[in-house]
């Protein structure tokens, strides 16, 4: 076994100083070391996206990124971004246009479903499916994905356009 | 599945690199974004014995204009130079062919670097410094030294990589504005491994293209030029004739290897339906732009 190493790490706002083996990925150390069950394990090799969190406001997929490559960075999980209110609307969404069927891949997608809100506002409904290629659903219920986050986007335009006004 | 048990350790210099490398061989493995090297080693492909990160070395960071040439870093992500101005104007053909790798969470953690070590034939960036005859900068403990593109990529996930080099980055000359860039690929969802790529990098005076590159990837085990249809475009007008013969040409020239799912016939086919494309919207460009 290799030797254990020091993590500091900030997840969801708060201070994280663990001990963990270098061979061990993110999502592993979330679920198992600090409880946060909400970043769920695929395919473990990055073709899913159901591990997909965020580090330093970038998401990556977890399951591709050591817990020791964090070190000194912020990392934000389902439950951090559930909590910030950040997509309250994108969830109530999802919620609305049932795009969610058993769950698995839902905290994944609201998690990269976050980064095209804030990068490209404007995104065409071919955008989003492009951009959410990346995380499978095997209930397939895409088009109800596609739904709720196009709505958001276009609710947030809506939004944009009043306050301009 | 998951990884192998390994060691790591995060380097502050290069310097510390060559002597790891040097030290341990083959056992070590170089880790920057870790999107293809996570994944064999979550599949137990490989087993090194240690990681040798090199995300804290800022020399190999940046994107930035050095005379005639772009020069990208070894860390930049693929993100990094999708949404990169200096990208965008310089080396258009990089930043179409940005958005086809992968997926966006995949794009901000893997790099420019990496995608080229590791030399993968389907891979967007080896072909896109192929077509741009871009250069690749290694170092090692003996120093940095440039290979082309043409003879960095040797054989399936083979490069002139010497063990105890790294790849520090690689620039692609300035286009111009008689230059014109295009890429597109063919796969079954977007973002996943190509059936068929092209990335095309031509140079024209009016309409009559002076030189063309035609850079495959998904056909062959390195970064496919078909040099022979190339010299039959040299001089043309990229007119519907010039495309068929171009077309039958690649029909003869190109020799697909195929994969699981997909016949040489198949490749060969969807190869010709892209550089009909390509060639066309070239042509389309120029035609469009005043005399």
């Amino acid at each position: 076994m290799a030797p254990l190493h020091t993590l500091q790490v900030e997840v969801n706002g708060q201070d994280q100083v663990l001990s963990v083996q270098p061979r061990q990925h993110l999502v592993d150390f979330l679920r198992n070391e600090l409880g946060l069950k909400g970043s769920h394990l695929g395919c473990e090799h990055g073709v899913c996206g159901a591990c997909t969190v965020e580090v330093d406001g970038r998401i990556v997929r977890g399951c591709l990124t050591l817990a020791i490559q964090t070190q000194g960075c912020k990392v934000r999980t389902i439950e951090g971004l559930s909590n910030d209110g950040d997509v309250r609307d994108l969830q109530e969404s999802f919620i609305r246009n049932n795009a969610l069927q058993c769950g698995f891949c839902t905290p994944g997608m609201v998690m990269a479903a976050k980064e095209l809100l804030e990068r490209k506002p404007d995104a065409t409904r071919e955008e989003v499916r492009e951009w959410m290629s990346g995380n499978y659903c095997r209930c397939t219920g895409y088009h109800a994905i596609v739904d709720a986050i196009c709505e958001t986007l276009a609710e947030r335009a809506a939004k944009s356009q009043k306050v301009k006004a | 599945m998951k990884s192998p048990p390994f060691d790591y350790c995060k380097p502050a210099a290069l310097g510390e690199v060559f002597a790891l490398l040097g030290e341990l061989g083959d056992d070590a493995r170089i880790l920057a974004g870790g999107q293809t090297l996570m994944a064999t080693l979550n599949m137990r492909l490989s087993e090194p014995s240690i990681l040798i990160d090199i995300t804290g070395l800022s020399e190999l960071r940046g994107i930035r204009v050095q005379g005639d040439r772009l020069y990208i870093g070894a860390l930049a992500t693929h993100t990094d130079i999708e949404q990169s101005p200096l990208v965008a104007q310089h080396a258009p053909l990089l930043a179409q062919a940005a958005p086809h790798i992968a997926h966006r969470a995949i794009r901000n953690a893997g790099t420019w670097g990496g995608s080229i070590a590791y030399g993968d034939p389907a891979a967007e960036w080896p072909c896109c410094l192929s077509a741009l005859e871009g250069t690749i900068h290694l170092q090692g403990r003996a120093g940095v030294r440039r290979v082309s593109a043409t003879d960095f990529f040797q054989d399936l996930y083979t490069t002139a990589l010497e063990p105890g080099e790294i790849v520090v980055g690689a620039d692609v000359p300035l286009a111009t504005a008689a230059d014109w860039a295009g890429f597109d690929e063919l796969a079954r969802r977007h973002g996943d491994y190509a059936v068929a790529g092209l990335g095309i990098s031509a140079r024209f005076q009016g309409t009559v293209a002076h030189r063309v590159h035609l850079s495959f990837l998904g056909i062959g085990p390195i970064p496919l030029r078909a040099r022979r249809t190339e010299a039959l475009l040299a001089g043309k007008t990229l007119d519907t004739a010039s495309i068929e013969i171009a077309v039958a040409s690649l029909k003869s020239e190109l020799d697909p290897l195929p994969d699981l799912t997909h016949t040489a016939d198949t490749k060969r086919h969807l190869a010709t339906v892209l550089a009909r494309r390509l060639l066309q919207a070239a042509h389309a460009s120029r035609a469009a732009m005043p005399a």
